[in-house]
């Protein structure tokens, strides 16, 4: 630090003022991007009264209202109804029967919560997997018409997916995909496999081939050498894709609203129906919010490292 | 440990003619160097050697076998990188321990423990055996890598410029490292440079690369006493011979007919004071000396002369100073002579060894 101050500026060498101007600007824009997420983390936990006093309530008494409607259905009852079935057997009934309601079964979030963690999951991998394929493919053999190929997978993303909603709407519903798992991780997976090849490439030519000609030459085939040599060296493109992956697919809201609407549909486009279920539930959207935001979170947070390094595009080598 | 047969081979890339026509023969336990400038297809010999790439044209033979449409895991050789070739991901224990883990090969844990602790002890990276592979010096990487090689034993241990990425001590230590493994372990080398110390050092044979075409093979000091051509003539020694116009210089035997250039080594010139060389049939070339290096053991005295620049070594204590006038005179029966086409003309038809092979692509 005292160096700082006299020496002369060189590249990469901050003062303290430029140190103290950075700190801010980054606490700063972390505020500003927190602020909604804090907030939506917050309602989940007040009352629905709470949740739209004007003025807004900072401090309030927290309550898991909101969690229990988010995860369950219920209804009005009348007081002598409720009196009549004797003292409530768990703290969620106990909550539910403060506002006059019973009950009557689970809600349908936590399936609708499977089906993001299915399709989401299910086509990051599936992207990833052809991505990895099909990068060390362009990247290592010599593929015929290749950079037109490559041009092509590109220019499937050159305009909104949802641009062709009403063909893939048609499309669906003869092939009978309409409202299935699998035709939404069909759909996600056709969507990310051009961002996973075109991010792998990158990552894959930046493998000296040495290491597999190495490979080859001690005796090892050439599928050997990828999963032995080129597989554990693409880790971190491989970890930074799958979150870019994961959070087209998990997100992904148009094409949920439009092919799903029962069995296969996502949490996305049925977390705003909360909202209709029983007047304006506000914490229950925001519970629900909370709960879909978790798996980013928890998948980013455990990657990070590897994201970081991904994101760089292995500018900077070991 | 074999021998490997090269026979007419040929590789060309798209409109580049890497590889052109070389045939060589690779003797058990041999130590064989191809040296040549960069682009004189040096290390795509070895990548088809190594069955990385696929010859055009002739057939490579590993211990009888034609081994040419063999894939690399069948022809059982080992190949040490430029550089690159230690896997970041594994240890330097599991590295060494990589090629003997490959399929084919089977061994026990014990064996490969043995093996690997074996190199490690003969290179002397026992105690970096833990260590991941990016943790490690350039020297030592580099002794990792060669260390790979050897804990397999193949017919042939394929080496492309190993030592270049070291610096100048380390690699003078190691080059005589492996010159050593190889006497012990009577291994059979092939080792590709630039470097025409390591060519002179570790070679039993050398061979000279031009643009793909192997112009000259020969023991080293043949291949420096009686070069086929200009060009092998400068691929060896430093610094490099001096190349004077035919007749500037006053020979101690008559110039063969169609001597176009004059071939003299830096230790053959002889440097006089300005009176000296009177009574010969032509006089010494007079010159100026220009620059003087001193290196330690030798010094490198450049004299700029009416036909050309002319390095000399010189006694570290001579008397010589810059700006100097001295005469330039060669050792007898040490000008070689080269025709216009750059091939050496044997000096006197009875006496010398006659010019060892056909020149036909001269750089």
């Amino acid at each position: 630090m005292s160096r700082a101050s006299t020496a002369a500026h060189s590249v990469g060498e901050a003062t303290p003022a430029g140190k103290a101007l950075a700190a801010a600007l980054v606490i700063g824009y972390a505020l500003i991007t927190m602020v909604p997420l804090v907030w939506i983390v917050l309602t989940g936990f007040k009352s629905p009264p709470d949740s739209i006093a004007y003025p807004p309530k900072v401090v309030f008494e927290p309550t898991l209202e909101g969690y229990v409607n988010l995860f369950t259905t219920r209804s009005r009852q009348t007081e002598a109804y409720i009196e009549s079935l004797g003292p409530p057997q768990t703290w969620y009934e106990e909550l539910v029967r403060k506002r006059n309601m019973v009950i009557t079964g689970p809600s349908r979030f936590a399936g609708r919560y499977m089906n993001s963690i299915i399709i989401g999951f299910g086509s990051t991998f599936l992207a990833v997997f052809l991505g990895t394929l099909a990068a060390y493919a362009f990247s290592r053999f010599k593929v015929p018409l290749k950079d037109d190929l490559l041009f092509f997978i590109l220019s499937t993303r050159m305009m909104p997916p949802i641009a062709v909603a009403i063909p893939i709407y048609l499309m669906y519903r003869t092939l009978g995909l309409s409202d299935t798992a699998l035709g939404m991780i069909l759909l996600y997976t056709a969507v990310n496999v051009s961002l996973a090849v075109w991010l792998l490439k990158g990552f894959v030519d930046e493998i000296p081939r040495e290491y597999e000609e190495a490979a080859v030459i001690d005796g090892y085939t050439r599928l050997q050498a990828f999963w032995k040599v080129v597989l554990p060296q693409m880790r971190a493109g491989i970890a930074a894709t799958a979150i870019f992956c994961l959070i087209f697919a998990w997100n992904e809201y148009a094409f949920a609203l439009l092919l799903t609407s029962g069995t296969a549909q996502t949490a996305p486009p049925f977390i705003p129906i909360i909202i209709g279920e029983g007047g304006l539930d506000w914490p229950a959207v925001a519970a629900g919010t909370t709960l879909f935001l978790l798996p980013i979170v928890v998948f980013t947070v455990v990657l990070r490292n590897q994201l970081l390094r991904g994101i760089t595009f292995g500018a900077v080598r070991k | 440990m074999a021998e490997v047969d090269l026979a007419g081979v040929s590789k060309r890339f798209g409109d580049i003619t890497a590889v052109a026509d070389v045939s060589v023969r690779i003797g058990d336990a041999e130590f064989v160097v191809l040296l040549g400038p960069t682009g004189a297809g040096k290390t795509t010999t070895l990548r088809l050697v190594a069955g990385l790439e696929q010859p055009d044209a002739g057939s490579i033979t590993i211990a009888g076998t034609d081994v040419t449409r063999l894939p690399p895991a069948a022809r059982d050789v080992a190949l040490v990188f430029q550089q690159y070739s230690l896997y970041p991901h594994y240890t330097v224990y599991e590295n060494l321990a990589f090629p003997l883990k490959a399929p084919g090969r089977r061994l026990s844990k014990p064996e490969i423990d043995r093996r690997v602790r074996h190199i490690a002890e003969m290179l002397r990276i026992e105690a970096k055996l833990g260590n991941r592979a990016t943790q490690l010096s350039g020297g030592e990487m580099q002794r990792v890598s060669i260390g790979r090689a050897l804990v397999r034993e193949p017919t042939i241990y394929l080496m492309d410029e190993p030592l270049s990425s070291l610096d100048a001590k380390l690699r003078e230590d190691l080059r005589t490292e492996l010159k050593r493994i190889q006497r012990d372990l009577g291994a059979t080398i092939l080792y590709v440079t630039h470097d025409q110390l390591e060519a002179m050092t570790m070679a039993d044979r050398i061979g000279v690369l031009a643009a793909g075409r192997l112009v000259q093979t020969g023991p080293p000091r043949t291949v420096y006493e009686a070069p086929a051509s200009i060009y092998a003539a400068q691929r060896l020694g430093s610094p490099q011979i001096n190349l004077l116009p035919a007749g500037s210089l006053a020979t101690d035997r008559p110039e063969p007919p169609g001597t176009a250039t004059l071939g003299i080594r830096p230790e053959d010139v002889r440097l006089t004071g300005p009176m000296g060389g009177a009574g010969q049939e032509r006089p010494d070339l007079p010159g100026r000396v220009l620059t003087v290096e001193h290196l330690g053991v030798e010094t490198v005295v450049l004299v700029e002369t009416a036909a050309g620049p002319v390095r000399a070594l010189a006694d570290a204590h001579g008397p010589v100073a810059e700006d100097q006038p001295v005469r330039v005179a060669a050792r007898p029966g040490s000008v070689l002579f080269f025709a216009a086409d750059g091939r050496r003309l044997a000096a006197t038809p009875a006496s010398a060894p006659a010019a060892l092979e056909e020149m036909s692509d001269v750089a």
